[in-house]
């Protein structure tokens, strides 16, 4: 049965709720802080700057991430840069118009009173990074620098070089260790959630294992709260790490929490393509680079010639020819659809035929060889590391990718899931980017959400568990939890089927990457969620996981990640079904304007999905939670 | 091409490892060096043999998760390129390859390639770091760092702490490591404040560790993958010795 859905939005005008909430949430003495223990899953930015910033306030803090350091969660990799609305370039920018530019790049599908606060909070974070000792990019006055990015007309996006992620994850990860240090964190390296504990309808502590000896743990926590990432590796081939996953936060779905627009999915424009059929991963090229690249493919289907014999009159540069006011910078949702479109239509470049041209000849013709290399010298080194071709002679191959996964955990404001003392955090929860998330906002929010939003909503909760003992993990729910989890791990191993977790993680990526991915219509989805029941089955069989259980063996830790991803593409799938519109990412070919672009139906679908589990993968239950939009109405994107 | 390669193979920190052979028929030059050992392991899963177990997360040179010594040269043949950087095109037809983990006292091995690196927190736990906390900080424009400190500290702070520059070390010395940080922050004025104390209690860490002295071999900037330069080291030394002079 349908549930009604509170997203517990504070009173008042958007401009003051986030001000009302501060002033009226419960608080913890300091004294009290430190009977309160925490988990918090994930050292990203959102997870790294919670735990620290929690701990700095003098909760005790268990702190988890599979990798064998903080440092290396995959906010690491982001490249461009981060979001913050300081107007510091004095170009007409102000919290409403980050908040409107995020709202109408989600193309009006997220809540109006997150993204708000989200540009609200995003100026303290500059000051905080600074603070740390992040260097960001500056000119030689010594004051910040910016650059634009994809999709909004002023200049509000701090860098530091091409490592923005790393420079902020490095200054989370150092306030984090500076909190192990004072004794208030307890890191578990190369640790896995395996399972969510409940007590009483409440989260309560994890089961965990240790990757290293394969034996299973249980933790036990007044709250806990989930920070761990993106999902978009379910796709294979993406731009995320290895080891990302949606285990963590499927587990807890199945747990009761639910499960938010699963299937909007940001797929990005620029990445490199894939080469072979042994290809782990693919590499994003930063979208920095569609500033002074022009984008086109021959005009000429399986055109045989080198990119410098194609003249002119027989290139089609189609971003520029379709969206003459934005050209190569239209949102990536957009960019990444008209490259499908070509590709599609046979005109695709490359060995397979599977990417188009980002051209730097006009650039360097315009501004020499010297100012190109020193806007983008680390980013061609790294293109010609990977592919081993310089392109500054000759046009890079991009093609689109796996990116962002704008659904997740749903959360209410307080970003509390609907299960009691379990929390969600950064990219793994759902709010903020509605259906396709703006450049350089996600850095953003997992910062804004672990630094600013988290410390007080928490406190919010947990004053009122001050007085409630602290979980046993000898509690019947542990032992369960742990039995469960356990049987699963037994059950691969003992399969010895033919077929590895990878090549069945390969199998469903492509299915995905085919029939929910750039565009979905509603027979590519009834057949993709038929292919994947049978490939499901199949993995209860015919699975081969060599090595054991308590031992280090990271096949098994696949075996696991992939066997959650098996039931989450199929709510993935029925998530977009279920949409009869068309909006940001999600792009239903059945429901286009004139032109093709995406068209959405506000008057049935003006709702986020929240998917609640019903104990088979194929039956979930659909509740809704209806967007309402107060101060500002929703119009037809254009980019035109 | 067909590439033959010798891989370190070791159950735990307990046993002794030894070198085993393998070969591989049909690899492409276009395959990055992880994606060979990839196919080498479903392989080995398929005959029912235990994969090669090796680190490795976002396979783009960033994480430092990956790292390994191919042909005795930690993270390999190419210059400033980690392990998940490196594709077969570096290599020929017909090549032996000889694989083996990060080595160094401080780095025990895990299980074949996989080493513990954990050391390296620790360094960074003892004081790499500005002491404030969230909500502390000033307006950002009211601290002015000039556009050349700014980048110079940035040359810094690109360690990925992979660990290369202690496993090419014969000492397996962590100044590289160390003083990349030091000097990060050192170069900046809101990281001025602590410099003693912390180049001072880095540095105390770095030899309560399993660390060897540093002796200005200089093998380290030569094999990091991010180009670290040896002068953070003398940065570091400089450091060192005039939070010395000033207790
Ligand atoms: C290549 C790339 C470039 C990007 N560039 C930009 C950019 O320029 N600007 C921008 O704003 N955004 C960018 N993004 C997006 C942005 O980086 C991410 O959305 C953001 O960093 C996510 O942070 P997070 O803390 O939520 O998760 P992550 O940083 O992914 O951290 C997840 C953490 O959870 C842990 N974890 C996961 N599962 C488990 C489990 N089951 N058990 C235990 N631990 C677990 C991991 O160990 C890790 O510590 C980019 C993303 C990619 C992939
Ligand atoms: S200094 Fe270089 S080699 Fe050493 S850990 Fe850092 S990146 Fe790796
Ligand atoms: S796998 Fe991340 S640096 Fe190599």
């Amino acid at each position: 049965m349908e549930k009604e859905i509170h997203a517990n939005i504070p009173e008042g005008d958007l401009k003051d709720k986030w001000s009302n909430y501060k002033a009226k949430a419960k608080l913890v003495s300091p004294n009290n802080r430190k009977k309160l223990d925490l988990i918090v899953v994930g050292t990203g930015l959102a997870g790294a700057s919670a735990a620290a910033s929690l701990a700095e306030m003098g909760y005790n803090i268990k702190s988890f991430c599979f990798q064998d350091s903080p440092r290396r969660a995959h906010s690491v990799a982001a490249q461009g840069g981060v979001n913050a609305m300081k107007n510091y370039q004095n170009d007409g920018d102000s919290v409403f118009r980050m908040f409107y530019d995020t709202l109408k790049g989600g193309d009006f599908r997220s809540r109006e009173a997150n993204t708000y606060r989200l540009a609200e909070c995003s100026a303290s974070l500059i000051d905080q990074a600074v603070a740390q000792g992040v260097p960001f990019g500056r000119e030689y006055s010594g004051y910040l620098r910016n650059r634009s990015f994809g999709g909004v007309q002023v200049s509000r996006t701090f860098y530091s070089r091409g490592q923005t992620g790393q420079q902020l994850l490095l200054g989370a990860y150092q306030a984090l260790m500076r909190q192990k240090e004072q004794g208030k964190v307890k890191l578990y390296t190369r640790h896995e959630m395996l399972d969510l504990v409940l007590i009483d309808g409440k989260a309560k502590g994890i089961i965990a294992r240790n990757l290293d000896t394969g034996k299973i743990e249980r933790h036990a926590a007044h709250a806990v709260i989930l920070a761990t990432g993106g999902f978009g590796k379910i796709y294979y081939l993406s731009t995320l790490a290895m080891g990302c996953n949606a285990s963590a936060i499927w587990r807890a779905h199945k747990k009761g929490a639910f499960m938010a627009n699963p299937s909007w999915t940001q797929i990005h424009p620029t990445s490199l393509p894939q080469s072979g059929p042994y290809q782990s991963k693919l590499t994003l090229m930063s979208e920095s680079l569609r500033n002074d690249g022009r984008i086109w493919v021959p005009k000429a289907k399986d055109e045989k010639r080198p990119p410098h014999d194609i003249p002119e009159n027989e290139r089609d540069y189609y971003l520029e020819r379709k969206y003459p006011s934005f050209g190569n910078l239209a949102p990536r949702d957009i960019s990444s659809r008209a490259a499908k479109e070509q590709i599609d239509a046979g005109k695709g470049v490359g060995p397979l035929k599977n990417a188009v041209y980002l051209d730097f000849e006009h650039a360097i013709k315009e501004y020499g060889k010297d100012v190109i290399a020193e806007r983008y010298g680390n980013l061609f080194s790294m293109y010609e590391k990977i592919t081993g071709i310089n392109a500054y002679k000759e046009p890079m191959k991009i093609s689109p990718s796996a990116h962002f996964s704008m659904g997740g955990l749903w959360v209410d404001y307080d970003l509390m899931t609907n299960i009691p003392g379990l929390f969600a955090i950064g990219e793994a929860n759902f709010s903020d980017h509605g259906a396709n998330r703006l450049g350089a906002n996600s850095l953003l929010q997992a910062c804004v959400d672990g630094y600013y939003i988290a410390p007080y909503t928490l406190q919010n909760y947990l004053a009122d568990q001050i007085q409630v003992e602290k979980p046993d993990i000898k509690h019947s729910a542990f032992e369960q939890a742990e039995a469960d989890v356990k049987e699963q791990l037994n059950h691969f191993i003992q399969q010895k089927g033919n077929k590895t977790a990878e090549e069945f993680h390969r199998e469903v990526g492509k299915i995905l990457y085919d029939k929910c991915g750039l565009s979905r219509s509603e027979e590519g989805l009834k057949t993709a969620i038929a292919q994947i029941q049978n490939l499901r089955e199949e993995y209860k069989t015919n699975l081969l996981v060599p090595g054991d259980v308590e031992d280090i063996n990271s096949e098994l830790e696949r075996a696991g990640r992939v066997s959650d991803y098996m039931e989450l593409a199929e709510l993935m799938c029925i998530d977009a079904l279920n949409r009869n519109e068309s909006c940001g990412a999600h792009y239903r070919e059945e429901f286009q304007t004139e032109d093709g672009e995406a068209k959405r139906n506000d008057k049935d679908f003006a709702y986020s999905s929240a998917w609640e589990w019903s104990g088979d993968a194929s039956s979930p239950i659909l509740n809704k939670e209806p967007l309402k939009f107060e101060y500002v109405q929703p119009t037809q994107r254009s980019y035109k | 091409m067909v590439i033959h390669l010798k891989i370190w193979r070791q159950k735990n920190q307990h046993t002794k490892g030894y070198l085993e052979s393998y070969t591989l028929n049909e690899v492409d030059a276009e395959m990055s060096f992880l994606e060979m050992l990839d196919s080498l392991n479903l392989k080995l899963a398929k005959q029912g043999e235990r994969p090669v177990e090796f680190d490795h997360d976002c396979r783009e040179g960033i994480c430092g998760q990956c790292g390994v010594m191919i042909n005795g040269i930690a993270h390999g043949p190419l210059k400033n390129t980690s392990t998940c950087q490196l594709h077969m095109r570096s290599f020929k037809d017909g090549d032996t390859i000889y694989v083996e983990p990060f080595k160094a006292k401080a780095f025990p091995v895990i299980r074949d390639l996989k080493v513990d690196r954990s050391g390296l927190d620790e360094i960074i736990a003892a004081g790499g770091y500005i002491s404030v906390n969230t909500g502390q900080a000033p307006e950002a424009n009211s601290i002015l760092v000039s556009h050349e400190e700014s980048e110079s500290a940035f040359d810094s702070a690109a360690c990925i702490g992979c660990g290369a520059c202690i496993a090419t070390c014969k000492n397996a010395s962590a100044a590289l490591f160390t003083s990349a940080k030091i000097s990060q922050l050192a170069k900046l004025p809101q990281g001025q404040k602590e410099s003693s104390k912390r180049t001072v209690d880095m540095v105390n860490r770095m030899e309560e560790l399993d660390f060897g002295h540093c002796t200005n071999t200089e093998a380290c900037q030569v094999e990091c993958p991010q180009d670290i330069s040896v002068l953070n080291i003398a940065q570091m030394n400089y450091e060192y010795n005039k939070a010395k002079l000033k207790s």
